[in-house]
């Protein structure tokens, strides 16, 4: 079996856990984002691929290669630190040539390599320089190169440009993806940042509290979140808890919409993200799924505008562009329209 | 406190810590071999006298050899030692920590006792190299320190990196540790060579009369009087361990090494 | 990142500092012990037995005048030092880093000074031809140069010079790392400089201050030379009193038993500075 296989893998330290019994499969040349708030256990998952940690049970296996007691010097892996870890006494190109060095590669060989991983992060003509002297950037480029030096069959990165600023931080992200495209090398990158994870991933994996919540590609974790947790961690969204009165008919504060996809009977939760809310004046004939709200303000930010209303008690929020924004200002009575198509069932 | 009261108070300290020094150094240069302070005529014969007198030349050899082999076996005592205790987790090497520091908070004059019974009943008493071995071991707990800090001082990615990158135990020590400690190593050799040049005690119980040392010979001397020679040595072993101190300062980051928080953190 | 040990390989690392530590640490340590039992024949050295004598010797008025003195002076040097060197090491900490680092290698370098070398300092600065009292007849404050040792006062000034560096570098990581906000703080709410050094900085580290007092005390009993060459043999002290048993006297049994009490004495300080200290920490 091809890819990187968590099999009942849980991790605890001391009386903590910190993953709890997990089985995940990342496919091969995918780029896959471990995505969570912090304290998640991502982070771990990522140390436990690289051989940092050891599962306290269950196995990991690669290519159907049981990888769980590999030490960590055996298993090749590339691997970028959030610190970087760059070497201080070694110049740029000695940081990059430290795997092949270990390996007893020749000094002609190794500048060979230094070159050509140094022109496929756009350093060229930095191997001499003191690893002091670089820029935020250039950091992360001499450690993405040295992490690849060995081509290895997976990359791994730890939150690996939480160092930069926002702006370097996006060119960065695409440039990452590109490089990944290039190579087809799997990549795994740990992330607290869901923009960033959104930008770069074939692949989403949310976490929290030790616990994979869903893997999806990210426009399916945005559209079609599985629960309460992925949904209000990705992006904002209106979530709405109610009963279900017939087939297909949920009873929520307020009154009764049409959601697909509800189960036979019981409670059930929906989430719809804001910019799927329609608001519109009252005047108009209330159809079904449509229920009354109240405006309680709203926000114009230029590019898009918030209409922050209350419904049956509820605080809802609806996104609209400036262009087609509603003739309405606050305390005005308003229709509340949501959409079946958009209404998610994100669990009881 | 004002900025005077300040520049008052520790400028008295520095007068105080200084007198004694100053008066050597003066009666050190006096012409004459009569201990006279402010000097009469001035002369460098008596530091001549260090290098061409047999007697004091062969104590500062003595001194000398003893310094650097005790430091060196400082060092190797307590490099494996400091490394076993950063890299595992065993509570029972706290006891051989203990071990180490112990030399240096217990009253010299006991470990020196120790020393005198031990090289007996062993019959070496009095053999030139127990006195390398006694300050080897009576010095380890300096660069036991300094090597310990140079240890934490280590970021801990550095050796994680280095393990993803394929390096074993042995060969992050080699081309990620060793070199990343290299100034503590120092350190603590410099530290634990000022210290064996000037120690007398333990010196005294293990070879006290077979072998001079640069303090014995002071010590000696001084029961039968005044000996310009021993100013003049007295100068010589202050500048040194300027000198010594003063590099630790220059290369190293002395601050940090007496237990400062480091100023420039800064940049992670 | 520390792991457990696995396999011989990684206990080899230690067996050696352990291995030395133990032949030349604890076995001459259990020696000097088994020594202090051994009974002592003149003219010789000593000869193996099992006696009490020499522990039962001290017991005597004459070396409990020596105990209560060497303990006496002890905690008088450390006293002296730490009203010194606290206010002292406080202002050092605030200066910059250079001015720091200049007066952290002068001290270093008065520390590592042999205590012949200081001994020798102050009987000359205090000598009748050399001394410092020249100086005052030179100021028309005497009559006529005068030696001022041997005597307690030299003795108790030799001490306070040795231990000094040692008070002030023992101080200097608590005082470095003490919070600045702290002092400001007590600025704002319009304490004087002085009064928030006392109100503040003092209480702040008390015990800091403690576990200090108790560090220089144990330093300043292990002073072996300073007594003997600055003061009269009224004022030797208990490290003094063991080196002459030792090497004049030749009487090892009894320097050995001195010893042991001495380290009894000195280990049982230490670990109520130990457990001083660790309070801080805890808070």
């Amino acid at each position: 079996m091809s890819g990187l296989v968590f099999d009942a893998v849980e991790k605890q330290f001391g009386a903590f856990t910190a993953i709890s019994e997990t089985t995940l499969t990342i496919p091969q040349g995918k780029f896959v984002c471990l995505l969570g708030p912090s304290g998640c256990g991502k982070t771990t998952l990522l140390r436990m691929i690289a051989g940092l940690e050891s599962p306290t049970r269950g196995r990991i296996l690669l290519d159907g290669r049981d990888i769980t007691r590999l030490p960590v010097h055996k298993r090749d892996f590339g691997m970028v630190f959030q610190s970087l870890a760059l070497f201080p006494h070694l110049s740029v190109g000695e940081n990059v040539a430290y795997p092949l060095r270990i390996r007893g590669t020749g000094k002609a060989d190794c500048f060979k390599a230094v070159q050509r991983l140094l022109d496929l992060v756009q350093l060229p003509d930095m191997a001499n320089r003191p690893v002091s002297k670089l820029s935020g950037g250039q950091r992360q480029r001499v450690a993405i190169a040295r992490a690849l030096a060995l081509s290895p069959q997976l990359f791994l990165l730890d939150e690996p440009l939480s160092a930069l600023d926002a702006k370097l931080r996006e060119s960065m992200q695409i440039e990452l993806k590109q490089l990944q495209r290039k190579l087809g090398i799997t990549t795994i990158v740990v992330t607290h940042d869901q923009r960033e994870a959104m930008t770069m991933a074939d692949l989403v994996v949310v976490m929290s509290e030790g616990k994979v919540h869903q893997v999806a590609p990210p426009v399916e974790i945005y559209r079609r979140p599985r629960d309460a947790f992925v949904a209000g961690f990705i992006g904002m969204t209106n979530l709405l808890k109610g009963r279900v009165a017939a087939p297909g008919r949920l009873a929520v504060a307020g009154g009764i919409l049409a959601v697909p996809g509800l189960p036979a009977t019981g409670e059930a939760s929906i989430s719809v993200r804001p910019e799927n809310v329609q608001v519109g004046k009252m005047t108009q004939a209330n159809g079904d799924g449509d229920l009354e709200g109240r405006v309680s303000y709203i926000r114009d930010l230029g590019a898009s505008i918030e209409i922050y209303l209350e419904v049956a008690g509820e605080q809802i929020v609806a996104v609209c562009s400036p262009y087609n924004r509603p003739d309405i200002t606050d305390g005005d009575s308003v229709r509340v329209h949501f959409p079946p198509d958009d209404c998610v069932v994100v669990g009881a | 406190m004002s900025t005077f009261m300040i520049r008052l108070f520790m400028g008295a300290m520095a007068l105080f810590l200084a007198a004694p020094l100053a008066v050597v150094a003066g009666v050190s240069v006096n012409e004459r071999k009569s201990l006279s302070f402010p000097p009469q005529g001035f002369s460098l014969e008596w530091y001549a006298q260090i290098f061409t007198d047999p007697g004091w030349r062969g104590a500062l050899v003595n001194s000398f050899g003893v310094a650097v082999g005790a430091s060196l076996l400082s060092v190797i005592v307590a490099f494996p030692l400091a490394w076993f205790l950063w890299r595992y987790h065993a509570p029972w090497a706290r006891i051989v920590q203990i071990l180490g520091l112990a030399p240096f908070i217990l009253p010299p004059v006991i470990t020196a006792l120790g020393f005198l019974s031990f090289w007996s009943m062993a019959g070496f008493y009095g053999q030139p190299w127990t006195v390398v071995i006694s300050h080897g071991i009576f010095f380890v707990t300096l660069p036991l320190v300094t090597l310990t800090l140079g240890f934490e001082a280590v970021d801990d990615s550095l050796v994680e990196a280095a393990a993803t990158m394929g390096a074993d135990d042995r060969t992050i020590l080699r081309t990620v540790i060793f070199p990343l400690i290299v100034p503590y190593i120092i350190s603590g050799l410099a530290f634990a060579f000022v210290l064996s040049l000037n120690e007398y005690i333990v010196a005294y119980m293990a070879v006290g009369f077979t072998v001079e040392t640069l303090p014995i010979k002071i010590f000696n001397s001084l029961r039968y009087g005044y000996t310009p020679t021993m100013a003049s040595v007295t100068v010589v072993f202050v500048v040194l361990a300027v000198l010594v101190f003063g590099l630790i300062a220059r290369f190293g980051d002395l601050p940090r090494l007496l237990g400062a928080w480091r100023d420039d953190d800064g940049d992670r | 990142m520390r792991i457990k040990p696995r396999n011989a390989s990684d206990y080899a690392l230690i067996a050696f500092p352990a291995g030395m530590l133990a032949l030349f640490f604890v076995v001459p340590f259990g020696i000097m012990i088994t020594v202090s039992f051994f009974q002592r024949v003149q003219g010789a050295f000593y000869e193996p037995a099992f006696v009490l004598e020499n522990y039962a010797r001290f017991l005597s008025m004459f070396f409990a005048g020596i105990l209560g003195f060497s303990l006496g002076l002890a905690a008088l040097v450390a006293v002296i030092c730490v009203i010194l060197a606290f206010p002292f090491t406080y202002m050092l900490t605030r200066q910059s880093r250079r001015v720091q680092v200049v007066w952290l290698v002068f001290l270093l370098s008065v520390l590592s000074l042999s205590e012949v070398l200081i001994g020798f300092g102050w009987s000359t600065l205090l000598s009748r031809t050399a001394g410092i009292t020249n100086l005052f007849v030179a100021l028309g404050l005497m009559e006529t140069p005068m030696s001022l040792t041997p005597g307690f006062g030299a003795v108790l000034t030799g001490m306070v010079y040795q231990a000094f560096p040692y008070t002030v570098l023992v101080l200097y990581p608590a005082l470095s790392r003490l919070d600045p906000t702290l002092v400001e703080a007590a600025r704002t709410l319009g304490s004087s400089p002085a009064r928030s050094f006392f109100n503040v900085i003092v209480p702040a580290l008390r015990n800091s201050i403690v576990s200090t007092l108790i560090m220089v005390f144990v330093f300043a009993l292990g002073c072996y030379l300073l007594p003997q060459l600055l003061g009269r043999p009224s004022q030797w002290t208990l490290s003094v009193l063991i080196t002459d048993q030792a090497i004049y006297q030749s009487n090892m049994p009894f320097a050995a038993a001195m010893a042991v009490f001495l380290v009894l004495v000195s280990l049982s300080f230490v670990a109520l500075a130990l457990l001083v200290g660790k309070r801080e920490h805890t808070g």
